[in-house]
């Protein structure tokens, strides 16, 4: 039992950092019906601007963490003006591929920064544990929920309540009537690109508070954000934190429970759980679990 | 009918209206030639005989070089059919590509302590290169069909982690993670593909014959994806490609055309996948990633979408790009100082799929054909 509640825990707190990178996704997404796959490209990017701020230039984590939002929420809204902008009217997979050639060269970038280390966020929790529901587990884990849930929510909050968020809105149901509307749509693209970025660095952030620290080639567990959204919709908010946690507690359970009972599935069988599971999903329904389902006309 | 319709054109009149107008078509058939021109059947004859001779003139790494990109343009010309021709974009092509390279290992490959394989004869294990790709791929295909667009491009991109899972651990077949394995033995009927041979009087080294081997396999693939797009299942790619509700109303079949596309364009993979080993000498499972897709993808968005010459020109091209900065970084600034010539490679790579989308999202083959036809038309402007 406390085993299990300890799994769940650490499920949570991993399941909500694919949420955070999940809402970052989704932003750029709706506003743009682009798939940023150079998302995971920010994710160590951010983590690495948190450390360099918090060893090199001495700063406390909490200034830290938000100077590496800033500095990845210039990097997105600039990434956006100089490759994106080309491409609306494209065809959506044209500038998903854009994505792709962007991820390799931020990826290049980011591992050429970090290079063979380990970076570590200099967080206050480092390794201590507290009591929760009669066991003990990581604070790191409790944080990780805590600060993602939050960030989220002010995302959401964000949306709803301010005026740019509006037009934000506006522009992710409408882009020519958000116009007419007199809504600055290519801004609206620059701000959600801004925002996805910032929420990849804290993202990344959190990735990097785990007890071994963070290397480059993490980025590729920033990519399990794309079977999130998938598992979520690609357009729901809602749906990537249902389907973060989902899948973030799915991996841990199988990580404590796969070895000893079902061994026949091979060695860190965790790694390929969230793609499974969006596979059965995508059978089950086609759009995500709160997915808007595609209009099609002939 | 019109006067003009009703008059029958002789095979002898025929070449005498021909003379001096090389774009007048007289039927159907002649316009729809693989080689319609005259000018395009003397270019790729010549193509054609330079490609044989130089084994010949190359030294041993650019002829591997040359296989590799053989083997390469085998699987884009695949992943081409699937995404360029019915537009479904797939980004599990690595996996289809893996599961070509360990079928032909259990069949062809020789067995160990520790690995299974057959030992069966070439004509054997690589028609079963395809043929396994092909098979999951139909299997896959029904569950691809029912999602589109970005949710079919992450659907596939985790085909390639499960895939990359499944090759990691079934290490009687594959050797393993960080191990590998060699790749299947190239014999038929006794004669060895791999070995240094002596052919009519001829000491042939092992790279030139495999080089001819592939060469040819190449040629017959491309001429038969190229005459699939351009019969009744290829115009129906097309339609499912360009609008694929339409083309369910005109009566194409949806489901059954996607099915077949993804079948195809595994066997293709497949092909080059038994192929892949034996021309870089062992591989291990990590190898088939999501780079290895996006490298296909790359192949046929650099090359030219939905052309067959393009998916060879685009093969050319990435097999060949980090050689070329290879031997053009100690004449070029920051490269070798300031930023490696790997990291400037990779670097490269995503930065010329960014470029071709935004620029000439025909690719090399679109700017080809652009040049020509300036050439065609010159001094006049159109």
């Amino acid at each position: 039992m406390e085993l299990l509640i300890a799994t769940i825990v650490r499920g949570v707190g991993i399941g909500s950092t694919y949420a955070l990178i999940a809402v970052g996704f989704v932003i750029i997404y709706r506003a743009t019906d682009v798939v940023n796959f150079a998302q995971p490209a920010l994710v160590i990017l951010g983590a690495y601007f948190n450390a360099l701020f918090v060893f090199n230039y001495g700063l406390p984590f909490p200034l830290a963490v938000v100077g590496s939002m800033a500095a990845m929420a210039l990097i997105g809204a600039l990434t956006e003006r100089v490759a994106l902008r080309p491409m609306v009217g494209q065809p959506p997979f044209s500038a998903a591929m854009v994505t792709v050639g962007l991820f390799f060269a931020l990826y290049v970038l980011a591992a050429r920064l970090i290079g063979a280390n380990v970076i570590t966020m200099g967080d206050p929790w480092g390794l201590s544990r507290v009591d929760f529901l009669g066991t003990t587990v990581g604070q790191v884990d409790i944080a990780k929920t805590i600060i993602s849930l939050a960030a989220i929510a002010v995302v959401g909050v964000f949306l709803q309540r301010s005026k740019l968020g509006l037009a934000m809105r506006a522009t992710a149901l409408d882009q020519e009537v958000a116009l007419a509307q007199g809504v600055n749509v290519g801004r609206m693209f620059g701000v959600s690109w801004a925002m996805s970025g910032a929420l990849a660095a804290l993202a990344g952030v959190m990735i990097g508070t785990a007890g071994g620290g963070m290397v480059a080639l993490d980025a590729f567990v920033a990519l399990k954000a794309l079977p999130v959204i998938i598992l979520g919709g690609l357009d729901s908010i809602k749906g990537s934190v249902v389907a973060g946690i989902f899948i973030g507690v799915a991996e841990a359970l199988t990580r404590t429970y796969q070895p000893g009972n079902a061994d026949f599935l091979g060695a860190n069988f965790d790694v390929v759980v969230p793609y499974l599971i969006m596979v059965i999903a995508l059978m089950v329904r086609p759009y995500g679990l709160y997915g808007t389902k595609e209009v099609q006309r002939v | 009918m019109t006067e003009q319709n009703t008059k029958t054109i002789t095979p002898k009149a025929n070449r005498a209206t021909l003379r001096g107008r090389p774009e007048l078509y007289t039927d159907y058939a002649r316009d729809q030639a693989l080689l319609n021109t005259a000018s395009k059947k003397l270019w790729t004859g010549v193509l054609v005989a330079v490609t044989l001779m130089l084994p010949f003139l190359l030294g041993r790494d650019l002829l591997g070089l040359l296989t590799l990109v053989f083997i390469y343009a085998i699987g884009g010309i695949g992943l081409n059919l699937v995404t360029g021709y019915a537009g479904q974009v797939s980004l599990g092509h690595a996996f289809f590509v893996g599961l070509g390279a360990y079928t032909s290992m259990f069949f062809g490959g020789a067995p160990s302590m520790t690995l299974r394989g057959l030992e069966l004869d070439m004509l054997i294990w690589l028609p079963m290169a395809g043929i396994v790709p092909m098979l999951v791929g139909l299997l896959v295909a029904p569950l691809a069909a029912r999602v589109r667009g970005l949710y079919l491009a992450i659907l596939t991109l985790g085909l390639v982690f499960v895939g990359e899972h499944l090759f990691r651990e079934a290490r009687t077949i594959t050797g393993g993670p960080q191990v590998g394995r060699r790749g299947a033995i190239p014999e038929v009927l006794g004669f060895n593909f791999y070995e240094n041979q002596e052919i009519l009087g001829f000491d042939l080294r092992r790279e030139q014959i495999f080089y001819f081997l592939c060469f040819g396999l190449l040629i017959v693939l491309g001429v038969l994806a190229r005459n699939l797009a351009r019969s009744r299942m290829g115009r129906a790619f097309a339609a499912v490609r360009d609008r694929d509700i339409a083309a369910e109303v005109m009566g194409v079949p949806l489901l059954r055309t996607k099915v077949i596309a993804f079948g195809v364009s595994s066997f293709y993979a497949g092909i080059a996948g038994g192929l892949l080993p034996v021309a870089v000498g062992a591989i291990n499972p990590e190898r088939f990633n999501l780079l290895f897709s996006v490298e296909f993808l790359a192949i046929i968005l650099i090359g030219g979408v939905a052309t067959i010459s393009g998916s060879i020109i685009g093969a050319a091209f990435i097999v060949l790009l980090p050689r070329l900065v290879q031997v053009a970084a100690p004449y070029l600034p920051l490269i070798g100082d300031v930023v490696s010539v790997e990291i400037a490679q990779r670097m490269l790579f995503g930065a010329l799929i960014v470029v071709f989308l935004v620029l000439e999202p025909r690719g090399i083959y679109g700017m080809w054909l652009r040049m020509r036809n300036y050439w065609k038309a010159w001094p006049f402007s159109y």
